[in-house]
């Protein structure tokens, strides 16, 4: 998440918003932000709704009931999935330079 | 008189380092974080001063003390690399498939969710507005299993 906002100006050059996702009520986000001085979107699902349509519920895995499966998703202007990755390990996240690179092949394609 | 013999102790409080850093600091960066190695060299180390603490106890016992509490600060820091092996290795893993999760090629589905103000942000409503200047934003979502 971190890494995230490190290379936020690049992602911003690309028109691209990173949006994290979690089941972490607002007011836990907005402390952990406040901490942390993160500034792109944070969403809260804290019912897992968003979380149950995108089938990346884990259930009973946080400390209070289901938390996110860790994931990221590409989506361009259009609505359309681009690119889609599912760790299979929660410790082993996308980086961000693997997002960039993928935006890049795909904008150089068209 | 026999010297203390320090060298197990010192190797099982870098064990317990070698556990407790990777949570507290070295998660925070891919490059330690993905394969921990920085955690495994810290590790090494722990276990090697251990090993070499319980070593001259035994091997020189009118010099150095420690056969009991050496073998015992050993045995206490493998448990230690046990668990991280299988928090690591194992525990880590164990993630739903998510075969339903949205693919490549098909439209995401929309939603709208409260951000950290607690106002409503509506996915496609980011996707229509670029912070550019362009005609429409990517998204890249994230999701993430919080802070609690």
């Amino acid at each position: 998440m971190r890494s995230f906002q490190e290379r936020l100006p690049d992602f911003t050059a690309r028109g691209i918003r990173p949006v994290a996702v979690s089941v972490d009520p607002p007011e836990t986000t907005r402390a952990h932000l406040a901490k942390t001085g993160w500034t792109y979107t944070f969403l809260s699902d804290p019912k897992g709704e968003v979380l149950r349509r995108y089938d990346l519920l884990h259930a009973d895995a946080g400390m209070e009931g289901d938390a996110a499966r860790p994931a990221e998703i590409l989506i361009d202007p259009t609505g359309t999935i681009r690119w889609v990755d599912l760790t299979e390990d929660y410790r082993v996240r996308a980086r961000p330079e693997t997002v960039l690179e993928v935006f890049d092949q795909l904008n150089r394609k068209e | 008189m026999r010297q203390r013999n320090f060298l197990p102790l010192a190797g099982f409080l870098v064990c317990v380092i070698a556990l407790l850093s990777y949570f507290l600091f070295f998660y925070q960066f891919p490059v330690t974080r993905d394969i921990p190695w920085a955690n495994w060299l810290l590790f090494a180390l722990g276990l090697a001063l251990v090993g070499a603490g319980v070593r001259r106890a035994f091997r020189q016992p009118e010099r150095y003390r420690g056969r009991v509490m050496g073998p015992i600060l050993g045995v206490l820091s493998l448990a230690l690399l046990g668990l991280f092996l299988f928090y690591t290795l194992s525990l880590s893993r164990q993630l739903p498939v998510s075969a339903g999760a949205p693919r490549v090629g098909e439209k995401a589905p929309d939603f709208t969710l409260a951000d950290a103000q607690g106002r409503p942000v509506r996915l496609y409503d980011l996707l229509g507005t670029a912070g550019n200047g362009a005609p429409g934003s990517w998204v890249i979502l994230i999701f993430y299993r919080g802070y609690w």
